[in-house]
């Protein structure tokens, strides 16, 4: 199998000098074609930067990024253009993404503007589809849809430049639990139906089990354990893992409280 | 025994600017005994929140009260008269922790000015020493660090930040707290360090009772006693948290829980439809107790 996009020792430093802090230190992987790739860890691990500079909107400090065998460290000007038509991402909040005057057909007809005219129209009717929505949407406004319609129509969006690298960073954490799953399989459709390789930054670990194919952890910027969802979440190695596994609530399984530890701790002290 | 809550047939209703009505809650009634975690589960627009507000007393136009009646202890109050309770059932019989309450502490104040606003507001003659003192020995007593009181919000995390705004709005000792989603916006070892404190918090007798609302159910399955899920502005089903995540009953409690997604084995490598796979007919019915 090929990797699509591959990130070697990549490294952020925000600030300088003594107040430098690095939020993304020396991490390496690979997003192999037509699978999803899940990064987990909690607020502050650095998931969102790592998006942001496969995107291409934030300078990486050190380390090399390629795309389809092409180095993408950095692009600026028609590089960067050209490789925002192979890569398109969906963010958290899809009521902040929408201008509250335009249609969505505004919206939509915006980014047709970086295709050529004749497939337009097509283009935008399949997308739609892609998404479980009809062109009946197209004259409502923002606030008419419920919040699973807006991150589908961001979705659909996305899809319309027919991308070959999908980043959804926490595009899902809005949604109510029961929306939740319908936006989940639309990402595994367009992984079986168009092949699509899908990079999902989540901090939950139940829909990084539902929907990956390889799982990166992340702690305090350093990824700490990368693999599949079978040995990365059912036989987690590293000590982190084990923790952030064992503190989600589950359904079927109690999960181990300590109430009032601390004065068991204090007593010691003492 | 007396219930420690006695809730019957609240009916919210918002009123838009046209004149028309939108029903939020529709003739409610539940109950709770001491020492309990009552969840209130549902998806976005059940109206779990409206009721978590009518119960505080925190519910203001556009959303009014038609009728209902709240009894905390055997004593009753006319819920859609809110100006005849008394102004001490409000913090001091029933307290609630709005949701993103972390996010509305004011960024220029330390935790100790806002400990002090609060206690003040309740009663006017109280020194700040003694306000900063009963803080001082909630945080010692729950195990959080006193510095907390110093701090302004931005130098706490998002879980200490809703620990610590938590505290805050128990420091009255109220009977029964109304959390609205308190552990949405945390992360998985910050929501657990929050249940702990709430359950630590019910053994220590600070409060009563907790309704939890929420939409998150493995975090009921964890922290309550007993569910009663809410559908379109009715309660659908309720009972022992065992009963309604091992045996629901109501067709909308097995499509919620059917959308539920953790990293247990049997979620991996399947596809789940969720609502969808669901009529929504079959919701309308009727009420399950257990």
């Amino acid at each position: 199998m090929d990797a699509l996009f591959t990130a070697s020792n990549l490294t952020k430093t925000f600030g300088s000098g003594k107040d430098a802090v690095t939020a993304v230190n020396d991490v390496s992987f690979a997003l192999q074609q037509g699978q999803i790739t899940t990064i987990v860890g909690e607020s502050g691990s650095g998931k969102s930067t790592i998006a942001r500079m496969v995107l291409g909107l934030l300078p990486i400090t050190s380390g090399k990024l390629t795309f389809d065998g092409k180095d993408v460290t950095n692009p600026t000007g028609a590089a960067r253009k050209a490789y925002w038509a192979d890569v398109q991402a969906v963010f958290q909040d899809p009521f902040s993404a929408f201008n509250q005057f335009f249609t969505v057909k505004t919206l939509l007809y915006r980014s047709l503007r970086l295709l050529h005219e004749s497939v337009g129209q097509d283009r935008l009717e399949e997308a739609l589809g892609h998404v479980g929505m009809d062109l009946s949407v197209l004259d409502r406004y923002p606030h008419q849809l419920s919040g699973g319609q807006r991150q589908r129509v961001m979705i659909a969006r996305a899809l319309m430049l027919r991308p070959k690298l999908m980043i959804a960073d926490e595009a899902t954490s809005m949604l109510d639990a029961s929306l939740r799953v319908n936006i989940l399989n639309v990402l595994t459709d367009l992984r079986d139906e168009l092949d699509m390789t899908v990079l999902f930054i989540t901090h939950d670990i139940g829909q990084a089990c539902y929907l990956a194919d390889q799982v990166l952890v992340m702690e305090h910027g350093i990824m700490v354990e990368q693999g599949t969802v079978d040995d990365v979440i059912f036989n987690p190695q590293h000590e982190y893992t084990r923790k952030l596994v064992a503190d989600v609530p589950k359904l079927h399984q109690e999960i181990e409280l300590h109430i009032g530890d601390h004065e068991a701790a204090a007593r010691d002290l003492a | 025994m007396t219930n420690l809550l006695d809730a019957a047939n609240i009916r919210g209703v918002y009123y838009t600017p046209t004149g028309e009505e939108v029903v939020g809650v529709d003739n409610v009634s539940i109950q709770m005994a001491e020492g309990e975690v009552l969840g209130l589960a549902g998806e976005s627009g059940s109206g779990k929140s409206t009721l978590g507000s009518i119960i505080s007393l925190t519910a203001r136009p556009p959303l009014i009260v038609e009728h209902g009646s709240l009894a905390v202890d055997g004593k009753v109050q006319d819920l859609s008269d809110m100006a005849s309770i008394p102004r001490v059932w409000r913090g001091a019989v029933v307290s609630m922790l709005p949701q993103g309450a972390m996010n509305s502490v004011s960024p220029t104040m330390r935790i100790r000015d806002l400990v002090f606003d609060v206690m003040r507001a309740h009663d006017g003659k109280i020194k700040k020493d003694e306000a900063l003192d009963r803080a001082r020995d909630r945080l010692v007593t729950l195990g959080l660090p006193t510095r907390a009181l110093d701090a302004y919000p931005h130098q706490l995390s998002g879980g200490m930040k809703q620990r610590v705004v938590t505290i805050i709005s128990t420091l009255l000792n109220p009977r029964l707290l109304i959390a609205d989603e308190p552990t949405s916006a945390l992360d998985v070892s910050s929501q657990k360090a929050l249940i702990e404190m709430l359950l630590e918090m019910l053994e220590k007798e600070i409060m009563s009772g907790v309704i939890f609302v929420t939409h998150d159910l493995p975090v009921l399955r964890t922290v309550a006693t007993r569910i009663a899920v809410m559908y379109q502005g009715k309660v659908v089903e309720s009972g022992p948290t065992n009963t309604i995540v091992d045996d629901p009953e109501h067709p909308y409690t097995r499509a919620l829980l059917s959308s539920v997604l953790t990293p247990e084995p049997k979620y991996a490598k399947i596809r789940i439809e969720g609502m969808r796979a669901f009529d929504r007919e079959s919701f309308k019915a009727p009420e399950v107790k257990h």
